[in-house]
């Protein structure tokens, strides 16, 4: 064969009926639809059908009330500050733990995945009890006047505990396949290593940080365990935008209470296609299967 | 030339040098490596080491007597129960879920196949809060089957069938999502080839099937557990917080925690906290286990 007919596909023949040799096709995507309709997919279909009982007139009322405008400026914000500094800090981990040998380091890689294994409860009083004022670390900001424990930054201080796997074990394992070869060849060329990283690292890291940062972040607009026993719960103050739908729902405004969530999912599924999106990005420029 | 580098570069794995750290034009100057290295694991140490630390030593704050009469405290063994029976029915029905999504997407081709991945991630894209919530909309007094379940005496919402369906939801995916990646990669290859041989449907995945995701099934089961005894927010929706009855685990602690007995809510705690421990050893475990089989596999082959 030549190159030429490789350049040019030929036209594909239509495709003969397909020979399955394996069995149980039909039972398994047929038992893998039901389980999903039936636990997934109908009652989150419940959220918008009981919203479409408002008048739009009435889910805008609901939606943009001031104390829950107020728990969206801060669930986003401080979501997409923790997942601003979780990208920061858990690339800096990340290369750590890939390029540099230290004592405890497989230790400290294994516990990296803490947040996911730790009940937010028990992440939640365990913050609180450290950035209380006579905590471990409250005691020391006291003095200098900075408040976490109770306030918006103690928000801040948990979504940065549990958004910070996302983007360390996101980044990592592209920061493991680079070749050394890369940078000896940009060395060669004359790159400084900050021109080096900057110019030939960067690039190919940046997707799956962008991708770590969109799954932190995500994460982060919905959590409520571990936020709301560090945030203090202030209305207008500190007061997060799942704790809106559980206080609605503590004053039977289910109608209330789903219209707020029908906020939160569609701002969700806007971020799982993100998501998704990124995803093949950092499969195409790194070649890496998903 | 080359030689000589393969051999400085085997010197320096030898003294437990990364291969970063073996050439030059991927190291840093000292200064700069002590300075991530110290800024990286200062972060790790304040964000995550000292809330684990903390945990254990409020617990212990008041001695060993209060610490164990919180554990045996009648409320905290029913909570243990409850938290135990609701991942003793979440986990089988999850993992036959995981299984049989994998056999039909990893296995056999077919329209919208990325679709039903994504769909298959969604529980882990909706806040936990959202997860109960929708479950109140269908079985609550309020909701689409409230009249009917009244009628006939069932109570799912704040009873144990409400918190088992929450804590069924926030674990959907992770057997699935472990296992379609690990069955796509090895092909159907030796699947087919048994078949052919003779082997009926559970004969192949028993002998030929599984022991090759094994790890994978493993890794996936163990997350699924932590998970699904760590639940809070989706359960604290549906349980109506009745004592002795509808607590779990997570929300005792919060009972006790809202009531100002703070050692007794952390040596709870830390009874979660040592479930963590568990689950990341093992899943470290592993993940040693499979790089192994990984390798042996490929030296075999060469």
């Amino acid at each position: 064969m030549n190159t030429a007919t490789l350049a040019t596909p030929l036209p594909r023949p239509s495709a003969p009926p397909r020979l399955r040799v394996l069995p149980g096709f039909r039972l398994t995507l047929g038992y893998t639809l039901a389980y999903l309709s039936l636990l997934v997919l109908i009652p989150l279909a419940a959220v918008f059908l009981k919203t479409a009982e408002l008048s739009l007139a009435e889910f805008w009322n609901v939606v943009t009330a001031p104390r829950v405008v107020a728990s969206y400026k801060l669930s986003f914000g401080m979501s997409l500050l923790a997942a601003g500094i979780n990208a920061v800090f858990g690339l800096l981990l990340a290369w750590a733990l890939v390029r540099y040998s230290f004592p405890g380091k497989k230790l400290i890689d294994a516990l990296v995945d803490l947040p996911f294994a730790l009940p937010t409860a028990v992440a939640g009083i365990a913050l609180t009890a450290l950035y209380a004022k006579n905590g471990w670390i409250g005691q020391f900001l006291e003095p200098l006047g900075i408040q976490v424990a109770f306030k918006p930054l103690g928000v801040l201080v948990a979504l940065v505990f549990i958004g910070l796997p996302f983007v360390v074990r996101t980044v990592q394992p592209i920061l493991e396949d680079l070749d050394t070869e890369l940078e000896e060849a940009a060395t060669s060329l004359g790159a400084q290593r900050w021109q080096a990283f900057r110019h030939v690292i960067l690039p190919i890291v940046f997707p799956a940080l962008l991708t770590g940062f969109a799954l932190a972040f995500a994460r982060a607009v919905g959590e409520y365990g571990s936020v709301i026993f560090i945030a203090g719960n202030l209305p207008m103050v500190s007061e997060i935008t799942p704790l809106m739908i559980i206080t609605k729902l503590e004053q039977y405004d289910y109608t209330g209470a789903t219209a707020i969530a029908t906020v939160m999912l569609i701002l969700s599924f806007t971020l799982l296609l993100i998501i998704n999106g990124l995803q093949a990005w950092t499969a195409k420029r790194t070649g890496r299967d998903r | 030339m080359a030689g000589a580098s393969t051999l400085r570069l085997g010197a320096a794995q030898a003294i437990g040098l990364t291969r970063f750290e073996a050439r030059a034009a991927t190291r840093e100057t000292p200064l700069v490596k002590w300075l991530i290295l110290g800024t990286a694991l200062t972060f790790f140490a304040v964000f995550l080491l000292m809330p684990l630390i903390a945990v254990f030593v409020e617990a212990m704050r008041k001695g060993w007597e209060t610490y164990l009469s919180a554990l045996i405290d009648p409320d905290a063994l029913s909570a243990l129960r409850l938290t135990l029976l609701a991942a003793a029915i979440a986990l089988p029905l999850n993992l036959v879920f995981g299984v049989c999504a994998a056999w039909a997407i990893a296995r056999f081709e077919f329209r919208g196949k990325h679709f039903l991945i994504t769909l298959i991630d969604l529980p882990f894209s909706v806040s936990p809060v959202i997860a109960g919530l929708i479950y109140v909309l269908v079985f609550g007094a309020q909701g689409w089957l409230g009249p009917w379940l009244a009628e006939h005496d069932i109570k799912i919402i704040f009873a144990v069938p409400g918190i088992v369906l929450a804590t069924v939801f926030v674990t959907f995916p992770f057997v699935a999502r472990e296992l379609i990646p690990l069955m796509q990669a090895q092909g159907k290859e030796e699947e087919e080839a048994a078949v052919v041989l003779g082997a009926n449907g559970l004969q192949t995945f028993w002998y030929v099937t599984l022991p090759n995701v094994k790890w994978g099934l493993l890794y996936g089961v163990i997350l699924t557990n932590a998970r699904a005894m760590g639940e809070f927010g989706a359960v604290s929706v549906v349980s109506g917080h009745i004592r002795g009855e509808t607590n779990t685990l997570p929300l005792h602690v919060e009972i006790l925690y809202n009531e100002y007995q703070f050692a007794a809510a952390f040596a709870v705690a830390s009874l979660l906290a040592l479930l963590a421990l568990v689950t990341l050893g093992i899943k470290t475990w592993i993940e040693h286990r499979a790089a192994h089989a990984h390798q042996d596999l490929h030296e075999g082959q060469s």
